[in-house]
């Protein structure tokens, strides 16, 4: 018997394909969450967007929060550790969250390295926003990508270029000779070993996911309509005026992407979402995506 | 003919690769009229409470037990198995009711403690399967009706009933097709 295989990492990522992660602040919203059908929760002490606002150093959440909401729910609980920082990731994997996000959300604890994520039990997930960042963390051992986005602006517009970059790179790499992969691989930075399984399989290694100001089901839709596998939602349900009502649609949304009628259907009728921002009004130093490399 | 994998929420997409890896259309389904086409469903693994919720909010309850009262084949793997169970420990949560067992939601642990092994399965030819557990369930209770096939250490983890399957691992999660074929040429009939 083997565990905490490569398979039963990437194994957990495939269980939460067609479904909403949602950002939680205590026990009570994770309930919420749960009851209006999120597969799995991130256990946080502030939402980006509060984040953002409040401004100082952002770290990995308060343990007893993690508890408490590990606790309240029996979906998978997922925790956001600093990038680099592997201590953290130490800590989550003790008080055995399932699912740790090494996160730009968080401020970055080295600004040249991120975690050895091979090292760990517990699977990772990592934000990229093109395929070579997206197969540099695949070969640290990321079990799942999700896009960067912009988190905590309610902003779908790095999402979008984040996806589209990732999926269109996918195509030209899969449109290459085979002996043209090593250059590719020197222009994307990539493992090589990496750049031929995309060369051949045509995806990436591991399920790939969207997140960074996703507000609205039509925003969840789109993610889905251009690649992504799953949705991660942060600020955009519990900072909008009717939280179990807009992750219910949310949700609803994912399940039918594809179908314009019955988004209809999940969308009317829906409270305000969340306050939003203009990412191009934003300081260079403001933005969260740019973490990491 | 084709093989439905139901999609609400889970890996339908390794079940659909692997049964077109059979040579066998996979076809998704998400709403009655879609599961009107098939011969065999598969509900693969994901979180039984999501799956359970969007069975319901999606009409799908009556419309699948009355395939299943039919004969149509079903395979449920972890989540798909706690939704045919009958008996949830300690829960209310949805199910479809039908397989004669008693389920224990993550009996494993997290995910930390997720595992795979080799394990023969009786009546099964061709040696053990890979079998990969993640926050696994086990069948803690065997009703008549059913039959218990493969065991772990900790107990049963996948039973037979008529028609109906129910296995706590994932055989899609390995490149061993022998069980999507065996559960096609069931469909097939």
């Amino acid at each position: 018997m083997e565990r905490s295989t490569w398979r039963t990492k990437v194994g957990l990522a495939e269980m939460l394909k067609g479904g909403v992660i949602m950002d939680v602040t205590s026990a009570e919203q994770a309930k919420i969450a749960e009851d209006a059908g999120a597969e799995a929760v991130m256990a946080l002490e502030r939402v980006p967007a509060q984040i953002r606002a409040e401004g100082g150093v952002a770290r990995m959440a308060d343990l007893e929060k993690i508890a408490e909401i590990q606790e309240a729910v029996t979906i998978p609980v997922m925790a956001k550790a600093r990038i680099g920082h592997f201590v953290e990731a130490q800590i989550l994997q003790a008080m055995k969250v399932d699912y740790i996000d090494e996160s730009e959300v968080l401020t970055p604890a080295d600004e040249e390295h991120h975690i050895d994520k091979h090292a760990f039990e517990v699977p990772f997930v990592c934000g990229a926003r093109d395929l070579g960042e997206a197969l540099r963390r695949c070969g640290e051992g990321a079990a799942m990508i999700r896009t960067k986005g912009e988190a905590g602006t309610g902003n779908i517009v790095e999402a979008v270029r984040h996806m589209r970059k990732v999926m269109s790179q996918i195509r030209w790499v899969q449109s290459l000779r085979a002996d043209e992969l090593m250059a590719a691989s020197k222009q994307l930075q990539a493992p090589y070993e990496l750049v031929r399984e995309v060369h051949e399989s045509g995806r990436l290694p591991v399920p790939n996911f969207a997140a960074g100001g996703i507000a609205t089901p039509a925003d969840a839709a789109l993610m889905m309509q251009l690649g992504a596998e799953a949705v991660f939602v942060g600020s955009g349900i519990f900072l909008s005026e009717d939280p179990a009502k807009r992750a219910k649609a949310i949700v609803d949304a994912v399940t039918f992407h594809d179908d314009p009628e019955r988004l209809v259907a999940v969308t009317k009728g829906l409270a305000g979402a969340m306050p939003s921002l203009d990412i191009r009004k934003l300081d260079e130093s403001e933005l969260m995506a740019p973490r990491g490399w | 003919m084709s093989i439905g994998v139901l999609a609400l929420q889970g890996d339908y997409d390794a079940h659909a690769r692997m049964v077109e890896r059979c040579g066998t259309t996979a076809q998704r389904v998400r709403c009655p009229q879609e599961l009107k086409r098939v011969s065999g469903l598969i509900i693969p693994g994901g979180e039984s409470t999501t799956i359970g919720k969007l069975i319901d909010r999606w009409g799908l309850h009556e419309p699948l037990l009355e395939r299943a009262r039919q004969g149509m084949p079903i395979w449920g793997t972890c989540a798909g198995l706690i939704l045919l169970a009958r008996r949830v420990e300690g829960s209310d949560q949805y199910r479809m009711g039908l397989l004669d067992v008693t389920v224990r939601r993550n009996a494993f642990g997290r995910q930390i403690d997720s595992f795979e092994t080799d394990l023969p399965i009786r009546g099964f030819p061709g040696g053990p399967i890979r079998a990969v557990f993640i926050r696994a369930p086990l069948i803690i209770e065997v009703g008549p009706e059913a039959e218990a096939l493969c065991e772990t250490d900790a107990g049963v983890v996948m039973v037979r009933q008529g028609n109906l399957w129910g296995t706590s691992f994932h055989p899609e999660l390995t490149d061993d097709c022998r069980m999507h074929r065996a559960f096609i040429e069931l469909a097939r009939g």
